[in-house]
């Protein structure tokens, strides 16, 4: 269990980045099957694993989800393992069961688990040959969202990376066309939409789409912003096929926003007058509402345990519009090119840490004695009978923040713990 | 490999986090990768525990796997020693790290603690939660309590005269079904008998209160599921007989106090009458009279699941369609539970099996799991839990105990109350074309199951205030959207994340009617209309039984005449 001081170098900042290992209280990246499967409204997602792995999902998507959800576990037994029963011809049994049942799926996702990546089951192999079976109704592709290998929002990573091979090739001619990648709120996607129209940019995709019939095509003219800040193997799959990433913040609040549009504003030659006449009114509203929110939030002091990954966005966002105090901002991974413009805007003095070591790190959170404190689900129980107030940070993932109309809903998710504390006086 | 949905019990480790959490001073060290610290949510998020569970995991990721991940299991079994300085600790591996057979107990033994280190062997690819509960909790009592016994072929010390008898509550533990409850209720029982208890364990004991089990005259055995193991073995080294009878209901409850008088040698006649135990009379009062003959499915864990079974036919004058578990540990007892109702049995832990014998069976509430509320919701039939996996609304604020009177009491208020919220709906649509009411209002108990705040407004103030249900009652065997954010009454806060993007999918799983062939049901309006007038809880049973009756005859339309014929066919 290490730790390993290293600086981040931001423009002419240093900021220090405290590199830990040990116990990590965080998802592993199956939990991505749970928003996932909502967007690509024809795809199914099988892990293949333990029943650890689908009472993981099971758990963090409360067993609520009344109906035949789109995902399910094809769960390894003693047989598997013993060799007793082909791995493979179970799976291509249960898959063939399962398709039966769910004549709507158009996608298929077999995904890897802890315990299918240490036996080494092949599920790549057995994608191809799914696929090759149930074309050209249905296409079968692998990811791994095990633990091993991916933290929670890794896991969305993995399975747009894999996705990416399927997109069909635009002609070297094409048009220059932008590509929005991310899983995203419809609601939020349209907006988007709305505002990239009116700036006369037309040849916007979302990607991954609500249906995968409707898959962007890409290529050398192709020009894509994140929407997410965790798509490190997703963006080097873009690229491989000639894709060219437009850096910029994300867009989380007014500012992130604003400069996320412009990235690709520029790129489309869009005139100054007109994307201030655009985008104008939209950062107007926008900062009406955050004023509503700022009293309750500015020079309260917020440390983050890593979770998804947006910490840094979010915690910028928190800072330079709502004025708090940053103590610690833990993220589970820092990709430093596609983070270069946000570590850019991150005020001075803040410790950021990567990775997790989560005794240390709650050793340091009460230590710093903060007036909020961002975690997940496992501690914010525990952390609140001690007297700190907390945000679930899982919320952030499931809740529509980016763009202009919800930068006053991510504010609200903060100011909401700290204006409950003060009205429960019992 | 199976398909699996939904499971009833998590893998065998999470057994022993129930343990392990329930208990002060112990300490789990679980060799596992990232992600399996999903666990500590349960206990801290549905539970509202106000601790994190006391288990490290060792994160092991994919880059550890070529190198020392027996290293890494040992430095942090040393640093919890360290830092939490437990009194003893389980060690043991999840799904992933049994793969890699590192052996923590063998590693942890090299670490030489100078406290008891329990190894764990939990077959994860074999075994389920409940077996890792009792098998932790077994375990833990032999290693324990084997300093303390009497050497083979000792005969038990008779207690001395004048000492009041002492017992051992075994069984309860976190994520437990009113385990909480249930430990309050039986202990003040025990007293009033006069009878001290030595521990309750695992539930709030330390390591040290476990190594005294051994000085209890008897154990009273709460859960079987958790503790039946431990308690054979105690009466083989300590000669400590155990309870067999599980007091849920009034019939059980007696038989629990004279067997535990007997075995106590105590008088248990003051204590077999409870002045506080309304269900009895309740159930013989006349306004109970509509009770009689509903037809019930029972479904959950096999102690929970027989002993409602047996309150529904004995105390509540309810007919038994059909009893169930997921616990296959526990097939046995649900077997010959079944034979004493007549019915056939189900042993499954598949979710969607489970759906479709309910869906088949139609009964008239379902007795069950929190899977099954979600079945009885899709389908329309009022329900009621009775059994683990829990979720937060299992853990309410108030005293609810299962066990003993209070618990019987417990348990026909929480019967009773679904089946009620339908009548009173049905009094309530009986005024529909009253000016003042809406026709287009919905039976609001559907959606707020549990919730209760329904039943004291008049119907046009629950439609104007917002809270009624869209949709008129939903009818079996009609696919129609299904409602998944709205159960909003007490939400799993998880729930209240997702919810907002899933919006649930209707399949073809629930719809019985769907695939049976060319026949289509064509409803005379008259015999639609007349339809509307049957109270829409049985109202889809009608439909259904009506529209079987057509198709054996392939009839070309339903009438009102069909209608009845069929109600005289089917009549109980």
């Amino acid at each position: 269990m290490s730790v390993a001081l290293e600086s981040g170098r931001a423009d002419t900042k240093i900021i220090p980045i405290l590199k830990e290992r040990g116990q990590r209280e965080v998802f592993c990246g199956l939990t991505g099957i749970i928003w996932l499967h909502r967007k690509i409204q024809d795809a199914f997602f099988l892990v293949v694993g333990s029943r650890t792995c689908a009472h993981l999902i099971q758990s963090a998507a409360g067993v609520m989800i009344f109906a035949e959800p789109r995902f399910a576990t094809a769960i390894i037994d003693e047989r598997d393992l013993a060799g007793l029963a082909d791995a493979n011809e179970e799976l291509d049994r249960v898959v063939k069961r399962l398709l039966e049942r769910r004549p709507d799926i158009k996608l298929l996702f077999l995904v890897g688990s802890c315990p299918s990546e240490v036996i080494k089951l092949d599920l790549s192999r057995a994608a191809q040959r799914l696929s090759a079976q149930f074309t050209p109704s249905v296409r079968v592709l692998n990811y791994s969202g095990s633990g091993i290998e991916t933290t929670f929002t890794q896991g969305e990573d993995a399975c747009l990376a894999s996705l990416v091979p399927t997109l069909s090739s635009a002609p070297a001619d094409a048009p220059t066309t932008l590509m929005i990648v991310g899983t995203l709120a419809d609601v939020v996607e349209d907006q988007w939409t709305r505002l990239f129209n009116e700036m006369g940019v037309h040849n916007v995709s979302y990607f991954p789409p609500r249906r995968s019939t409707e898959l962007p095509r890409i290529g050398p003219n192709t020009r894509y912003l994140l929407a997410q800040p965790f798509l490190a193997d997703t963006a080097r799959a873009l690229e491989e096929r000639g894709a060219q990433r437009l850096p910029a913040p994300f867009p989380l609040g007014v500012e992130g926003t604003t400069e996320w549009l412009r990235a690709a504003a520029n790129m489309f030659g869009v005139s100054t007058d007109t994307f201030d006449a655009v985008t104008m009114p939209k950062r107007e509203r926008a900062l009406r509402a955050l004023q509503r929110q700022r009293p309750q939030l500015e020079g309260k002091r917020i440390f983050f345990f890593p979770d998804s990954q947006l910490e840094i966005p979010i915690a910028r966002f928190l800072s330079r519009e709502l004025g708090m105090l940053l103590t610690e901002v833990g993220t589970p991974f820092l990709h430093k090119q596609h983070l270069a413009e946000e570590m850019a805007m991150m005020p001075a003095g803040v410790q950021i840490s990567e990775g997790q070591h989560v005794e240390n790190q709650i050793d340091r959170c009460r230590s710093a004695k903060p007036d909020l404190v961002v975690c997940g689900l496992g501690l914010a129980n525990p952390l609140e009978a001690e007297g700190m107030t907390t945000k679930w940070a899982i919320e952030l993932v499931f809740t529509p923040i980016q763009g202009y109309d919800q930068a006053a809903d991510l504010a609200e998710l903060f100011a909401r713990p700290l204006s409950r504390h003060l009205r429960l006086v019992a | 490999m199976q398909l699996t949905l939904w499971t009833y019990e998590g893998p065998p480790h999470i057994g022993a986090m129930r343990i392990a959490t329930a208990m002060h001073g112990l300490h789990y060290v679980l060799h596992a990768p990232q992600g399996d610290t999903y666990a500590d949510l349960l206990f801290t998020m549905i539970e509202r525990r106000d601790r994190r569970p006391p288990v490290t995991y060792t994160t092991f990721q994919a880059r550890d796997l070529g190198n020392d991940t027996a290293e890494l299991f040992k430095s942090a079994a040393n640093d919890a020693y360290e830092r939490f300085q437990p009194q003893a600790m389980l060690v043991g591996a999840s799904c992933t790290a049994e793969l890699i057979q590192d052996d923590p107990g063998g590693l942890a033994k090299a670490l030489n603690l100078p406290i008891p280190v329990v190894p764990l062997e939990l077959p994860a690819y074999q075994r389920k939660e409940n077996w890792g509960a009792s098998e932790t909790f077994y375990q833990l009592v032999r290693a324990l309590c084997t300093p303390h016994a009497p050497a083979p072929g000792t005969t038990r010390a008779p207690r001395a005269n004048g000492k009041r008898p002492l017992c051992n509550l075994l069984g309860p533990t976190g994520l437990g079904f009113r385990h909480r409850d249930d430990i309050k209720e039986i202990s003040n029982l025990l007293i009033s008998m006069g009878i001290d208890i030595n521990v309750v364990a695992p539930y709030g004991a330390t390591p040290a209160d476990v190594a005294r089990l051994g000085e209890a005259d008897f154990n009273v055995v709460l859960y079987p599921e958790t503790a039946a193991q431990a308690a054979s073995w105690l009466q083989r080294t300590f000669a400590q007989p155990f309870t067999k009878v599980i007091p849920i209901g009034v019939g059980a409850t007696r038989e629990f106090i004279a067997e535990v008088a007997a075995l106590a040698g105590v008088d248990a006649a003051p204590q077999l009458n409870d002045p506080c135990s309304h269900s009895t009379w309740y159930a013989k009062s006349v306004d109970s009279t509509y009770l009689t003959g509903k037809r019930v499915f029972v479904f959950g864990d096999a102690t929970h699941a027989v002993a409602a079974a047996r309150i529904a036919a004995k105390e509540m004058g309810f007919n038994v369609v059909c009893i169930g578990t997921y616990s296959r540990e526990f097939a046995r007892e649900i077997r010959e539970a079944a034979k004493l109702y007549d019915v056939e049995p189900l042993i499954s832990d598949d979710y969607l099996e489970v759906e479709a014998r309910i869906a088949e069976l139609q009964p008239e509430l379902v007795l069950g799991t929190q899977m099954e509320r979600h079945i009885a919701k899709r389908l329309g039939i009022p329900c009621a839990v009775i059994s683990a996996p829990v979720h937060v609304q299992d853990f309410p604020a108030r005293y609810a105990p299962q066990m003993g009177f209070e618990g019987a009491n417990v348990i026909f208020d929480t019967w009773v109350h679904p089946l009620m919220m339908g009548l009173e709906e049905h009094l309530l649509g009986m005024f529909r074309e009253d000016f003042e009411f809406h026709d287009d209002a919905g039976s609001s108990h559907l959606s707020h199951l549990g919730a209760g705040r329904s039943k004291a407004k008049p119907q046009h103030e629950r439609a104007i205030s917002g809270e009624m249900a869209p949709n008129t009652p939903p009818i079996v065997g009609i696919t129609q959207p299904i409602a998944t954010a709205d159960d909003g009454s007490t939400p799993a806060p998880t729930v209240t994340a997702t919810a907002r993007h899933a919006d649930g999918i209707a399949t073809g799983a629930a719809t019985p009617t769907a695939a049976n062939g060319p026949w289509v049901p064509v409803w005379d309006a008259d015999a639609e209309k007349e339809l509307g007038k049957i109270p829409f809880f049985v109202r889809g049973k009608a439909r259904r039984n009506t529209e079987r009756f057509a198709q054996e005859r392939a009839l070309a339309a339903i009438t009102v005449e069909t209608l009845y014929d069929a109600k005289a066919h089917f009549g109980r």
